[in-house]
Formats: C-alpha cells, sequence, structure tokens
C-alpha cells in the first residue's frame, strides 16, 4: 500500500467515527424532553412563549431519526445552538475564544515533546544512574499532580507572592489596546500579533502571562512522554545495529542520536495523538485556574451551569479537534516510517 | 499453577528491589490504614459522616489550632475531618468505578473476543467512539447533562472507562483463544460457557487485574478534578477535590501575604497528589517488569 492510498484509507476511516460521534452527542440530547431541547435555540426568555413553534421548526416532536437528520444538518450549517452562559451562539462563542487557547496549547506541546523527548533519552542512556532515577521520579510526580492544584500553587508562589506571571491573558489596559484600531488581529494569537504589529511589548507580555499555564500544562504531560522514550530507547540500544555501530567504531555520541534514538522515536510519534487529548483535557482546568477566556474555560463554565447547547457544542468541537490530530500523528507516522511510505 | 507462583515470585522480587515501588506501596497502606481508622480518627459527630462538622458559619478560615489540627476551610469546615473522611470516599469513588467498568469490559471484551465476526465489530466502532472524546470532556458533558452529584460523576467516569477494558480483555482472549489446551478443552466437548469461564478466563485475567487495580490512582485524580470544577460532591462533603473547589479565593483575599491561608488549599491538595503518586510509583514499577521486552536484561 503506498502513502497515497494510505492517506484515502485513513481519510475514510475518520468518517464512520465523526458519524458515531454525533449519534453519541444526539443521544445526549435526546434525555431531555422537546420543551427542554427547544432552549438550545432560544437567545431570550423571551421567546419562551414561541416554544411550541420552535419545536415544530426543528421537529423536536418528529420521530428519532428524523431529528437526528434535522440536528445533524443544524450542525453541518454551524449552528449548535444558543449558549446562555456565553450570551452568544456556541460556535460564534468557540470560534472567538479558541484563538487563547490555541496560543496555550500550541506552545505547551512542542515543549512537551522537546523536553520530554531528551528527558526519555537522558534516562535510557544512563539506567538506573542517578539521572534516570530522578528524571523517573519527578515524571511520576509531575504525572500525579492535580492540575488544578498545580496551578493554584503556582499562582500563589509566583504571582501573589512575588509579583511575576500574572494569570489572564493580558493586563486590562494592554487588552483595551489589543481590541483597539490600532491593532489589527491577524491570528488571535497575542504573541504572533504582537509581533505583525510591530509591537513587541505585547508579545514580551502575553508571554509573561503564559509561563505559569505553560508550565502546569507541561509537567503533568511530560510523564507520557518521557516514560515511552526511554523504554522505547531501552529496546533500541539492545538491538543488534547499535552493537555494530558500536563495533565499527563510531562515538557513544553517533550511536544514542544517529542510530538509537531515530530508531526510537516512532513510539514517540504514535503517542503525540494522546498528547493532544491530554493538552484538551489540561486547558479545561489550566484555564479556569488561570482565568484565561479561552474554550477550555467556556466548555467549563458551560458544564456548572447547565449550559447544555454549550457543552456539547464544546465536546463536539473537542473531538472534531482530537480526531484531526490523530489523523495528522497518522500520517506523519506514514510518512516518518518507510515500511509504510514506500511498502 | 506452576508457572504462573514462580511468576508472581518474580515479579514481587523485582517490586522489592526497586525503592520507589516499596514507596507506593507504603503510600497505598497509608491511605487504607487512614480509611479503615476513618471512624476512630475522626468520630462522627451526628447524621451523615461524609458531611464534615462546622460549628458556626463563620466565614473566614481559622489556622490550625489543638482543636482542629489542619485548621478550618470557609464556613469553618473542619479540614483533618475532611480529608480523613475524603479518603473513604477516594477508595470508593476508585473502587467501584474500576469495578464496574471493568465488570462491563469483562463481559463484553470476552463476547467480542471469543466469538468475533459482526459482535466484534460492531463493538470495536462503539469504542472508537467514546476513545473519539477527551475523557474528561464527555465526563464533563455526561455529569452536565445528567446533573451535577457524586452519583453522577461515578457514572460518567464508567462510560468513559470501560471502553478500555473491552479492548484490553479482547486483545488477551484472542491470544489465549488460539493455544493448544483450549482446542483439546472444545475437541473433548466442553461448552463454550465452560471453554470460556475454566481455560480462557483464567489465562487472560491477571494482567487485566493488574492495570485495573493500578487505574485506581487516574479515576480518583479525574474525579477530583470533576468536583474541583463544581460538578462533584456538594459543598461540605468529604471529597478531596470537592475541598479545594473554592479555596482558590483565599490566595487573593489575603492581601500581601497569599500564603496566609495556605491549610486551606495545600492540605487536601496534598492528599490527592500523595494518594496518586502512591498508585502511579507502584504501576510504573510493575509496567517495566511486567514489560516482555525489558524484563529480564
Amino acid at each position: 500500500m503506498g502513502l497515497r492510498a494510505f492517506i484515502i484509507r485513513r481519510l475514510l476511516l475518520t468518517i464512520p467515527t465523526l458519524i458515531g460521534v454525533s449519534l453519541l452527542i444526539f443521544a445526549v440530547t435526546q434525555m431531555f424532553a422537546p420543551e427542554q431541547r427547544a432552549t438550545l435555540y432560544i437567545k431570550d426568555i423571551k421567546q419562551i412563549k414561541d416554544i411550541d413553534a420552535l419545536i415544530e421548526k426543528y421537529g423536536l416532536n418528529a420521530p428519532v431519526y428524523t431529528q437526528y437528520f434535522i440536528w445533524f444538518g443544524q450542525v453541518l450549517s454551524g449552528n449548535l445552538g444558543y449558549s446562555q452562559t456565553a450570551k452568544m451562539p456556541v460556535a460564534e462563542a468557540i470560534l472567538t475564544k479558541f484563538p487563547a487557547t490555541a496560543e496555550l496549547v500550541l506552545l505547551s506541546i512542542p515543549i512537551t515533546i522537546l523536553v520530554g523527548i531528551y528527558l526519555g533519552v537522558q534516562s535510557a542512556v544512563h539506567r538506573d544512574k542517578i539521572i534516570d532515577h530522578i528524571t523517573r521520579t519527578l515524571s511520576i510526580i509531575g504525572w500525579s499532580l492535580p492540575t488544578f492544584w498545580l496551578g493554584i500553587v503556582l499562582l500563589a508562589i509566583f504571582f501573589a507572592g512575588m509579583g511575576i506571571f500574572p494569570p489572564e491573558r493580558l493586563s486590562s489596559t494592554t487588552e483595551d489596546f489589543v481590541h483597539s484600531a490600532a491593532f489589527i488581529k491577524y491570528t488571535g494569537l497575542n504573541t504572533i500579533d504582537g509581533l505583525l504589529n510591530g509591537q513587541l511589548w505585547v508579545t514580551w507580555e502575553a508571554l509573561q502571562h503564559l509561563v505559569l499555564p505553560t508550565i502546569t500544562l507541561v509537567t503533568i504531560q511530560i510523564a507520557l512522554i518521557v516514560r515511552v522514550m526511554r523504554s522505547s530507547m531501552l529496546e533500541a540500544l539492545n538491538k543488534g545495529y547499535i552493537t555494530a555501530a558500536r563495533a565499527k567504531g563510531l562515538t557513544q555520541k553517533e550511536v544514542i542520536n544517529k542510530h538509537a534514538r531515530r530508531n526510537a522515536l516512532i513510539p514517540v510519534i504514535t503517542l503525540s495523538g494522546l498528547l493532544a487529548a491530554g493538552m484538551l483535557n489540561g486547558v479545561i482546568i489550566t484555564e479556569t485556574v488561570f482565568n484565561i477566556n479561552g474554550v477550555g474555560r467556556f466548555g467549563a463554565t458551560a458544564a456548572i451551569g447547565i449550559d447544555i447547547p454549550a457543552v456539547l457544542g464544546f465536546a463536539l468541537f473537542s473531538c472534531i479537534l482530537f480526531v484531526s490530530a490523530n489523523l495528522m500523528v497518522d500520517l506523519l507516522y506514514a510518512y516518518t516510517d518507510p515500511r509504510i511510505r514506500l511498502g | 499453577m506452576g508457572p504462573a507462583v514462580k511468576e508472581l515470585k518474580f515479579i514481587l522480587s523485582r517490586v522489592e528491589q526497586s525503592p520507589l515501588s516499596v514507596a507506593g506501596i507504603a503510600i497505598i497502606v497509608f491511605y487504607i490504614a487512614l480509611a479503615l481508622l476513618a471512624p476512630v480518627l475522626a468520630p462522627p459527630p451526628y447524621g451523615d459522616p461524609y458531611m464534615i462538622p462546622h460549628e458556626r458559619w463563620f466565614p473566614t478560615p481559622q489556622p490550625p489550632s489543638s482543636k482542629h489540627p489542619f485548621g478550618t476551610a470557609e464556613g469553618q469546615l473542619d479540614i483533618y475531618y475532611g480529608v480523613v473522611w475524603g479518603t473513604r470516599t477516594a477508595f470508593r469513588i476508585g473502587i467501584w468505578v474500576v469495578a464496574v467498568s471493568l465488570a462491563i469490559g469483562l463481559i463484553t471484551g470476552t463476547i467480542s473476543g471469543y466469538y468475533g465476526g459482526v459482535i466484534d465489530e460492531v463493538m470495536m466502532r462503539f469504542t472508537d467512539i467514546i476513545f473519539a472524546f477527551p475523557a474528561l470532556i464527555l465526563c464533563m458533558a455526561v455529569v452536565a447533562a445528567l446533573g451535577p452529584g457524586l452519583d453522577n460523576v461515578l457514572l460518567a467516569l464508567v462510560l468513559v472507562g470501560w471502553p478500555f477494558y473491552t479492548r484490553l480483555i479482547r486483545g488477551e482472549i484472542l491470544r489465549v483463544k488460539q493455544e493448544d489446551y483450549v482446542e483439546a478443552a472444545k475437541a473433548v466437548g466442553c461448552s463454550d460457557l465452560r471453554v470460556l469461564v475454566r481455560h480462557i478466563l483464567p489465562n487472560s485475567i491477571y494482567p487485566v487485574l493488574i492495570v485495573a487495580t493500578l487505574d485506581i490512582g487516574a479515576v480518583v485524580l479525574t474525579a477530583a478534578a470533576l468536583s474541583f470544577l463544581g460538578l462533584g460532591a456538594p459543598t461540605g462533603y468529604a471529597d478531596w477535590g470537592q475541598m479545594i473547589n473554592y479555596s482558590q479565593n483565599w490566595i487573593w483575599s489575603a492581601a500581601g501575604n497569599p500564603w496566609q491561608y495556605w491549610y486551606v488549599f495545600i492540605i487536601p491538595g496534598l492528599f490527592i497528589f500523595t494518594f496518586v503518586l502512591g498508585w502511579n510509583l507502584l504501576g510504573d514499577a510493575l509496567r517495566d517488569v511486567l514489560d516482555p521486552t525489558l524484563r529480564r536484561r
């Protein structure tokens, strides 16, 4: 199977999964009475008197399969319902809040992967030595920490205690400036927009605000990468080609960097999909603790406020992100592994 | 049982050699003792023992004193009482969720693996759907739909947890199903049920049981996150996550001295952290021992 056939097959396989996901989310909405489901589309409390019209309009009394197709059609056309907690349509809320989350996750994932690979390799090369013990202990500690607690403690130490690394995305004055006409929002990511606008201080400030949430996410997720990198590296170091590389007189550095590490990386690539899920789970808590106006906090606020359309819209959105992340990981994997690429 | 006993001895000898796993076991034993001795260590004064006693409705937390060894939280809820009885809540959440998920996984995974075909295909596609959700997000959506509360958190955790066991058990069954002794049992005319219960399950269930035990820590961590968000146990209930729910406000309330009310958020957090750490330390050691590619080097 060539790479192209693999890509097509893999893309087709995501379709049944996404349909299944939509069925599951639809099943959750079926736990409510038609009147309650109609509130999905209510923007204003005054519309309550039109509730029968809404039930009629969205076919909420129709047989289940008809309802599913109506609902699915609405979702495809971008209508996820109206969020009472955010006071705007769910789709709009997710789109406006997504850049904040993207900024945090796009910063955290590369750090987690690079530092995790480095630590995993060090741990494997110095197996059962002091470096190995320290790395493993620290990563298990990170993995065992409750995200919310780590965030709170970091805030207490650094922001409340030392006055550095504040929460939220920007200070309120800078936030006003960013939303003014003088500042063009190219991406919605403050760090990048600051650079593009030539306002380096905005980037600098945004980075300071990102320090603690990023540390929180990285500390908790890194164990996953370290553990797999370590065991896959240990396995690679025991292979015949490593002995051969040593026998022909290569230095330890060459053996590790060019022969062992390259082959040990493959399981870590597969794992990056799981990392994406960990990050999506993590941002819910991190954004809540650090008061960042992103999709994670939107989802959490919606769940607490029993804002069902928003919760389900958020769940659907996260699912699509996660499934796409897995898709990209698989394609990357196919590209890296010549057995698939050339097979 | 010869090889199984030998295997167990080998595992135990390797576990004993690793200081980290011994530390993990020590932590778990400590928490089991704490949970068992809760009525002695913190006698419940009245009514539901899981509701933390509070004397008077006075807002500001009070520092540790002889009467309240860990201080009191907002509304004079006794933190010491809360963390001691919270241990029981943690075990109840962990054991209940893992046991129910395992039971569902055992049945569905066995059917899926043993009979294969259409049933297997449908089951696997269904687990795919659950796996397409980040776990905490699916839990959050389910709890929001069912309404907040500890019972609904447990249900949500089971809904998210069982497919993992289904897959695990299915894989084990597929491995064991090919063995000669299973063929032999079928050849002498054993019924499907007998082959499954007497021949296949005993040879496939141990690794699954170990993984399940170690899952307790992870389950408690997710439940704590949901409680922290305010979706779990109600205020005043002896649950570690719930106890931190409002406590972050007290970092900001103490002007200029963020550590003035440290006991409100540090102590319950330390309990969650060390509890989960205990299971993870043990799990990490066992994972190395059980991995056939790494073990005997």
